[in-house]
């Protein structure tokens, strides 16, 4: 499941995509963000039927997204995003 | 004081059903799903994984209070103790305040799954136009999700900036769809969608001496661009269908779909109760993999 969580108004669209297929629960990208935007948790409220954690975006981070990355993400010069680094299964992608 | 009674143009019908063809006492597992959304709460009972019954309301300012009426709701079309049930599960804005809920679950994972139920396994895309926020889902054959978007920042172009608009111009909003398409010509979309700034338009444009009628297919169409900016950024796979109370109001729909350029699935049941049954459907599969309440 790609599960993309943020929000779209007048200046864009800023989601964070989590491909759940791909992830596995490990939590590294807990640990690299350093907005502390990802929490893993052990039932994925939107696939009740799965087994194993999943990652998300946690909900108090949501809707004010563009800013919790903002630091990550300089106007020139950018490096990869140490969320997107982190996870080695390639689950992360962002919209913006 | 004279005139006439103050009326709530927004109010939309309340309604609970129940279905003739089926015994409760027959059935292995009685299921309930409640959706206690922003706007409005629905209870569905289901009996071994079908209908049996169903109440839809509207939100109130308590949670727990919703929950419990919309199932009472329901449960006065039935002949059926409340205590029966086997397992509930809530879902929703409000559903980490179901007090009967034995789990809460999403209400992404639910509407797909009730769109699943309601509209059939074809459904690719299910658009859910909710009181307060916009959800776009796709699904597999089986009703699991496989993509979803959903924007509950903002509440533009949702069921509640209906309502308002509603009560503004004065129409009953089980009219506003038709009474939207008695234009000669159809204007532009009235430019901000944000509830707030559509409705200082509006009354602008009501003060220049727009008709109502006028004045509601602008808005009508600003809605459907505004839900179809959210549709286009996932991408419609189909068949396409959807859920919510705007999926009844079809001076919205019917302007929404040309620009996605399909058609839409039609249903006899309410759209209302898509999340709802999706949870009573959750609530059975666990049941039947030994998942459910302890007894």
């Amino acid at each position: 499941m790609l599960a993309s969580y943020g929000y779209g108004d007048g200046s864009g669209d800023y989601f964070i995509t989590i491909d759940t297929d791909k992830c596995d629960g490990c939590g590294e990208c807990v640990s690299a963000c350093p907005a502390h935007v990802f929490v893993v948790v052990d039932e994925d409220p939107n696939d009740p039927l799965r087994e194993e954690p999943v990652a998300m975006v946690a909900a108090g981070k949501r809707k004010k997204i563009k800013y919790e990355c903002g630091p990550c993400k300089p106007a020139s010069g950018r490096p990869t995003l140490p969320c997107v680094e982190a996870c080695k299964a390639e689950a992360i992608s962002h919209s913006w | 004081m004279g005139g006439e009674e103050k009326r709530e143009f927004w109010r939309w019908t309340e309604s609970n059903w129940r279905n003739p063809d089926i015994d409760w006492k027959n059935a292995r597992y009685i299921t309930v799903g409640i959706d206690v959304g922003s706007v409005s709460s629905q209870a569905v009972i289901m009996a071994d994984g079908q209908i049996f019954a169903y109440g839809s309301m509207r939100t109130g300012s308590d949670s727990p209070n919703s929950a419990r009426n919309a199932l009472a709701f329901a449960l006065e079309a039935t002949d059926m103790p409340g205590d029966r049930m086997d397992y509930c599960v809530g879902t929703g804005y409000g559903r980490v305040n179901v007090p009967m809920a034995d789990r809460s679950i999403t209400e992404i994972a639910c509407h797909a799954r009730g769109a699943n139920f309601i509209y059939g396994p074809q459904v690719r895309t299910v658009l859910d136009v909710g009181g307060q926020d916009i959800k776009a889902i796709q699904c597999d054959e089986k009703g699991k999700v496989t993509n979803f978007l959903m924007n509950d920042k903002c509440a533009a172009g949702t069921g509640r900036g209906m309502e308002v608009f509603a009560d503004l111009l004065g129409v009953s909003i089980n009219e506003v769809g038709d009474r939207s398409f008695q234009v000669d010509e159809e204007p532009e979309a009235v430019a901000s969608t944000c509830v707030v700034y559509a409705k200082s338009e509006a009354t602008g444009l009501l003060r220049r001496g727009w008709s109502r009628e006028r004045v509601l297919a602008a808005y009508c169409r600003a809605m459907a661009e505004r839900i179809y900016s959210i549709v286009r950024r996932m991408g419609v796979i189909p068949e396409f269908a959807v859920t919510g109370g705007m999926a009844k109001n079809r001076g919205v729909m019917e302007r929404l779909m040309p620009l996605i350029g399909l058609k839409r699935m039609e249903t006899e049941w309410d759209t209302q109760i898509a999340g709802a049954v999706g949870a009573a459907l959750f609530g059975y599969a666990l049941c039947q993999k030994g998942k459910g309440r302890e007894k």
